[in-house]
């Protein structure tokens, strides 16, 4: 029997969290952090207990229990949960990954002044992912797809005395809202249309019954305008161009929720909802080629940057590519499971890329790094799985769901595989580079901001969850993870020709960073190899430049022009107008009155006289 | 032959005097005494139209008149009192800071 109990404390811990953090302690560092660990970690087993239950009975029990929250005659939203195999999942990888990266904020925000404030906000998102997750109706759903978005700003620009930051906070919010524009008129739309009898709803299990009486194009319109959601907050092409910018925040931030949650949750959805997504062929092209193009756009600009936050940055949104084109050519179960492994493995790599960032006193500038493996063995040995799981080197977690998807594009659609294996083997060129420079080759005599000899290893609170997830990146493809998620479909097997071509670019990926980087080097030797190509990747593809051009030229233009004509015709025209009407009416007329009793009286009789005449005339 | 016609010639050039001295004049006694002229001279056409009707009511209403106008030069004439206290003057246009 699973427990609702189990479940709504699951749901609320964060949240009691983050409102104890706020009214308490927002002046102590280690009671906050404290509070917050408990938040999650209650979450965490209670999400353990609930799966435990879930997965007695065979098939799994689905679990959906709702509160009436508003209730007008036409429209009834409901707050509540949808418990099943895919949501218990999904609630794992939150609250356990959000453990361990909670845990290793402790040691990394220790030294900031204002880290109970950082984890009221982290419980404050935790709560809203939870949220996310166990939504069982689009409204909820929506609230809690926009509280992760605020999260996501306030913890962007955490540091907001940084004008960066505090700019890629406002960047990152306001990309989001215009895709949640797209996502709300789906979620109206697709309610308008889900009346076949009983009402509309916004219930997903009720959403099911209605979807195959629905006309298809309509329908595919809803799932373009929900996909828009999706390409927001999973920051597809062409509104990725947040997540890069995002890379302000504190990285424990950039690793929870700009890498394994928040920016998954556009994943989660179209899974959860992929039976709105599954009946229209055209909306799922549109969504595999978006993937597709996203991943092997982000595979590029990773060879280019130098920022060590902003490489990972890059290669998430590759890997969310080929999470969105494995759901776009119609397997939720392989997205997902990538979504799983990537969450390990990408969090590993964020803390080891905090882990540094920590040691070298906020340098993030890979150039300004090397050789730092022999300083911090544990860091490096565990950011070494994260890459090797990242790059799909067998038999490592990212090896198994990235051969799944692979096999799915290999089955369905060639150009697409094609796409993706060559982004494929630029993740192992551009996660190789990384490596090599910051952790191999001879330790420098110095570094940029710290002396060599204060570079150490991290803390134990902060090298524990490394090591936790860098378990789980290991050993993530044999967990059976694909019969968890999805317990009615037949597991797959290997496709082992897709699997050797994947490990063989791989490897040649691999293998090519290390001639090229192998070798202590003070500079980057690809700008020159690269020539004009080079300024183009440099300029990511000129988006950030077209869509400032836009909104500087086109949007200011207008923007002025209505600022000109609101002041010349609606502030000066009409409000001053009528004011001055008023006005100079009063100053003329008011010398009527002079004060003579006398002239009072002379003006009432004048009146009386032609009142008098008027009316003698009429009769 | 008395007519009503002469009696109302009578009352109307009453009272356009009364008008005038309401208007013109500019001691505040004069234009209380221009008032009083006003009300005899409609007083005059309201008995005129009784005795020439039979209706006893118009001659009933100029009794109302003439308390009132009783009342009226009271009030007008504590009013100028006060006035003279204040401004040592009954001059109507000295009366001017009501004004914009």
């Amino acid at each position: 029997m699973v427990s609702s109990h189990l479940i709504w404390i699951a749901f609320f811990a964060p949240l009691f969290a983050c409102i104890l953090i706020t009214l308490f302690s927002l002046r102590d560092k280690t009671s906050s952090s404290l509070i917050a660990i408990a938040g999650i970690l209650t979450s965490f087993v209670c999400s353990c207990l609930v799966f435990t239950q879930i997965f007695q009975t065979s098939p799994p029990v689905e679990l959906q229990q709702s509160l009436s929250w508003i209730h007008l005659d036409a429209l009834s939203i409901n707050f509540g949960f949808l418990m099943n195999p895919l949501a218990i999942m999904m609630l794992l990888i939150v609250t356990g990954v959000g453990s361990a990266i909670f845990i290793y904020s402790r040691g990394y925000m220790a030294e900031d002044p204002s880290s109970p404030r950082f984890f009221a906000f982290l419980s404050l998102f935790a709560f809203s992912m939870i949220g996310i997750v166990l939504s069982n109706n689009f409204i909820q759903l929506f609230m809690f797809w926009e509280l992760v978005g605020l999260s996501s700003y306030l913890l962007i620009g955490f540091w907001y005395a940084k004008p960066s930051a505090a700019d890629a906070g406002v960047k990152a919010f306001l990309v989001n809202r215009l895709s949640d524009f797209g996502f709300l008129c789906g979620i109206i739309l697709l309610w308008s249309l889900s009346d076949i009898g009983q009402g509309r709803s916004f219930q997903f299990t009720e959403l099911i019954n209605v979807i195959p009486h629905l006309d298809p194009h309509l329908l595919t319109i809803v799932a373009l305008l929900l996909f828009c959601g999706v390409i927001g907050k999973s920051a597809q092409i062409p509104l990725h161009i947040w997540l890069i910018d995002a890379m302000e925040g504190p990285t424990p931030v950039s690793a929870l929720i700009h890498a394994a949650t928040m920016v998954a949750a556009g994943i989660y959805l179209l899974a959860r909802t992929f039976f709105i997504f599954a009946p229209s062929t055209t909306a799922l092209t549109f969504i595999a080629y978006t993937g597709a193009i996203t991943s092997l756009m982000a595979a590029i600009l990773a060879i280019v940057e130098n920022d060590i936050k902003k490489i990972l940055a890059y290669s998430t949104l590759s890997q969310l590519g080929l999470m969105v084109m494995a759901l776009g050519l119609g397997g939720p179960m392989q997205g997902m499971y990538h979504l799983t492994t990537h969450a390990f493995f990408k969090a590993l790599l964020f803390l080891g890329a905090g882990s540094v960032i920590y040691a070298l006193h906020h340098e993030q500038n890979i150039w300004n790094m090397h050789g730092l493996f022999k300083k911090m063995p544990i860091t490096g040995f565990t950011f070494l799985v994260g890459t090797l799981a990242l790059c799909g080197i067998f038999p490592f977690s990212g090896f198994w769901s990235k051969d799944a998807i692979l096999a799915l594009a290999y089955q369905n659609n060639i150009v697409l595989y094609l796409i993706t294996s060559l982004a494929s083997g630029l993740t192992a060129f551009y996660m190789g580079r990384l490596w090599w420079v910051v952790f191999w080759g001879q330790a420098p005599s110095f570094h940029r901001r710290a002396n060599e000899h204060e570079i150490h290893e991290s803390p134990a609170v902060m090298t524990v969850p490394l090591i936790f997830l860098a378990l789980l990146s290991a050993i993530g493809g044999f967990l059976g993870i694909p019969q968890l998620l999805f317990p009615q479909q037949a597991p797959e097997d290997l496709n082992l020709k897709v699997a050797i071509i994947s490990s063989v670019v791989a490897v040649l990926g691999l293998g090519f960073s290390y001639m090229i980087y192998g070798k202590r080097s003070q500079n980057d030797p690809l700008p020159t190899k690269l020539g004009g190509f080079y300024t183009i990747l440099k300029n990511k593809f000129y988006f950030d430049t077209v869509y400032g051009w836009y909104v500087d030229r086109i949007q200011q233009t207008l923007a002025l022009c209505l600022a000109w004509f609101e002041n010349v015709f609606i502030v000066r025209g009409g409000v001053e107008g009528i004011t001055n009407l008023a006005r100079s009416g009063g100053k003329t007329f008011r010398y009527l009155q002079n004060g003579l009793v006398q002239f009072y009286a002379l003006i009432f009789i004048l009146g009386a006289v032609f009142l008098f005449l008027l009316l003698s005339k009429t009769l | 032959m008395i007519t009503l016609g002469t009696y109302l010639a009578l009352s109307g050039i009453i009272f356009s005097i009364g008008l005038v001295g309401v208007t013109i004049s500019r001691n505040v006694i004069k234009v209380l005494l221009s008032l009083e002229l006003l009300l005899a001279a409609s007083n005059l056409s309201f008995v005129a139209f009784s005795k020439f009707n039979g209706d006893y009511s118009g001659q009933l209403i100029v009794f109302f008149v003439i308390l009132v106008a009783a009342a009226e030069v009271a009030i007008g004439l504590a009013i100028i009192v006060l006035m003279y206290r204040h401004l040592s003057t009954i001059q109507a246009d000295e009366l001017r800071t009501m004004k914009w």
